[in-house]
């Protein structure tokens, strides 16, 4: 069976936990009883029978529902009977709105990765050292991340208003001529939205980096400093390409996220300025012109194609990058 | 380690100073990188929370100023409205039910994935690994429609219960290899003496994965603390709103009472402060795969 080969092969790719000891356990854990008794399938089904209801209802078939409604107009009451074939995915490809939409995500994904990735790695590199205050310092740089969307945008929102506290900032320091309508500038508003974004984000990452930096043996880093080499050296020669595995993981949870970006865009922007303040997203676009317009069947259209982008680039990138991490750096995934 | 031989003040922090010959200077520059960042960090959240304890004419004089002088009104007012502790219970609600759901059905799911030898088993990981590529937008709609037909839209179970759905693939993705880590021959010993294959689940699983357990509630509950997409589609109602919806609300209500909305704001980032303080050395423990007990 192909699955099988995703399933965790036992000690390799799992946490070290503290319970293993010394001890080695044979790979298939439970061959205990003999597969097929009664007691043994039973258990197993009250095992997993619940978790399973709840994630077939709620995850499972919404998914394929909304494969389903996509090909119908539909207004959200009773049965959709107005079947349209391809017409939504034909308004969806030819919708400006919605390619504007597309590109926006395109730049969030590329500009998440090249802001974040270089500043998260420097802080986790910095930060790894020994020092006073470490805990203290990891502590306060993840905070943006545990606030909530809604917070941090309303927060965000009036901050950056045309007569709010940055403008008023640089006035006072005499950086007058830097202010602009961060919100609704269409030059200007994409870039606030990365601010925002690498602002809330990075301590998610810097935290992944420093969890990964400490599965690095020191061994190596003290090896390589009696051997006469810089600090610099050490991190470029041996840490960078250690921590690689986390690196990818942390790329593509980033790049899935920056897909699927909604909170933030719909807080600060609202329904109607995001398309306007090219900020808008695929998500922002398929709630406003789905659930807001009421159009049931063509939010769920547009539902699928979110869905299959993600998959493909999450097909491809685990095909072509994850795969050399046969070990897979992490287990937990981020949210 | 000769650490007796060390004076005492070396004593504090023998594991702190690496021999790895970090001049000051070095030091130095780390420290001036940390503050910076940190100030970053931390400056808009300082703004929410200062700017609470200004009036409005104060913010409309200098949007960037400190508060001359304080002012607790704002914070007063909202703690002793009835709406900012209703938000909070709902959200309470909904966030303890959800982390319980997902702790207790995903560890009961992931124990029979580690430590049964069945047909469907690899199926099984692969279905639910398959969700984390169902995020809550891509589904929304139609999850919208199935919590109405269940007539569950307005109630918080309408939230909670999807909610514990959503928080499955990554519950059991993290606690698979948790409980496949706990060598058998503590089952064997459990049997011997007696202990049926859920016996050992009770007695020995449930405390040995407990850090496991730990990281899984936080992540689940700080997600549905946070959560805005799913309670926005599912609750209509004021009364059933939780902390986010409520935040939201208030501010595009008191949008001219500035002050009010940055203290209300702040408030209702405190609890999530508190609680990831609390068990910040669990999350990044979690994250980095060796949870320690």
């Amino acid at each position: 069976m192909t699955v099988r080969e995703q399933l965790p092969t036992g000690r390799s790719s799992g946490p070290r936990s503290t319970t293993g000891g010394g001890v080695t356990s044979p790979l298939p854990v439970a061959r205990r009883r003999s597969t097929g008794s009664w007691r043994s399938r039973l258990e197993i089904a009250v095992l997993t029978g619940p978790a399973l209801a709840v994630f077939l209802l709620f995850v499972i078939f919404p998914v394929l529902a909304a494969a389903y409604y996509g090909f119908y107009r539909w207004a959200g009451y009773g049965v959709p009977t107005q079947f349209v074939g391809l017409q939504n995915y034909v308004t969806i490809v030819q919708d400006p709105t919605f390619l504007a939409a597309l590109g926006h995500n395109t730049v969030i994904v590329v500009l998440s990765l090249v802001l974040q990735g270089p500043i998260a790695v420097l802080l986790a590199l910095l930060l790894n050292r020994k020092m006073r205050g470490q805990t203290l310092i990891r502590v306060l740089i993840f905070i943006p991340y545990v606030i909530s969307e809604v917070v941090v945008g309303t927060g965000w929102s009036l901050i950056l208003q045309t007569s709010g506290a940055l403008n008023s900032a640089l006035q006072a320091v005499g950086l007058g001529a830097l202010k602009v309508d961060w919100l609704a500038n269409p030059d200007v508003a994409i870039w606030t939205l990365m601010g925002i974004i690498t602002w809330k984000y990075v301590g998610f990452a810097v935290i992944l980096f420093l969890a990964g930096l400490q599965g690095i043996p020191e061994e190596l880093t003290e090896a390589a400093s009696i051997d006469g080499a810089t600090f610099w050296q050490i991190q470029r020669r041996i840490t960078l390409p250690l921590l690689g595995p986390t690196l990818r993981i942390w790329a593509f949870l980033s790049v899935i996220g920056a897909l699927q970006l909604f909170d933030l865009v719909y807080i600060i922007w609202g329904q109607y300025v995001a398309s306007t303040a090219g900020t808008s997203t695929m998500a922002t676009y398929l709630v406003v012109n789905g659930r807001n317009a009421g159009s049931y069947g063509y939010g769920n259209a547009v539902a699928v194609v979110l869905f299959v982008i993600s998959l493909i680039v999450a097909l491809v990138y685990q095909r072509f990058v994850l795969r050399r991490d046969t070990e897979g750096a992490l287990t937990g995934k981020g949210r | 380690m000769a650490v007796e031989a060390l004076p005492s003040n070396a004593l504090r922090r023998p594991r702190r100073s690496r021999p790895t010959g970090h001049s000051a200077a070095s030091n130095g520059v780390v420290y001036v990188v940390a503050a910076v960042v940190i100030v970053l960090m931390l400056a808009p959240v300082a703004y929410i929370v200062i700017g609470g304890f200004r009036t409005n004419s104060q913010i409309t004089d200098s949007p960037a100023g400190f508060p001359a002088p304080w002012v607790a009104k704002n914070y007063v007012d909202v703690l002793t409205g009835g709406l900012f502790w209703r938000l909070v219970g709902n959200s309470l609600i909904v966030g303890l039910l959800t982390t319980l759901g997902v702790v207790v059905l995903g560890l009961m799911a992931s124990f029979a994935i580690a430590r049964y030898e069945y047909r469907l088993r690899g199926a099984m990981y692969a279905l639910f690994a398959a969700g984390l590529m169902f995020p809550v937008t891509v589904a929304i709609t139609p999850l919208y429609i199935v919590v109405k037909n269940l007539g569950l839209t307005n109630t918080l179970a309408g939230v909670i219960l999807p909610q514990i759905a959503f928080g499955l693939p990554t519950t059991i993705i993290i606690l698979v290899p948790f409980l496949r880590a706990i060598p058998v021959e503590i089952q064997e010993a459990a049997e011997i003496d007696g202990a049926s294959r859920l016996g050992f689940f009770w007695r020995m699983v449930v405390p040995l994965s407990l850090p496991g357990v730990v990281t899984v509630g936080i992540l689940a509950f700080i997600g549905s603390w946070n959560g805005y997409l799913l309670p926005l589609f599912i609750l209509n109602n004021p009364s059933t709103f939780t902390l986010p919806l409520g935040v939201q609300q208030f501010s595009s209500q008191y949008s001219v009472d500035t002050a009010r909305v940055l203290a209300f704001t702040s408030l209702s980032m405190l609890p999530a402060l508190i609680f990831f303080s609390i068990f910040q050395r669990r999350i990044v423990g979690g994250l980095t795969g060796a949870v320690k007990g």
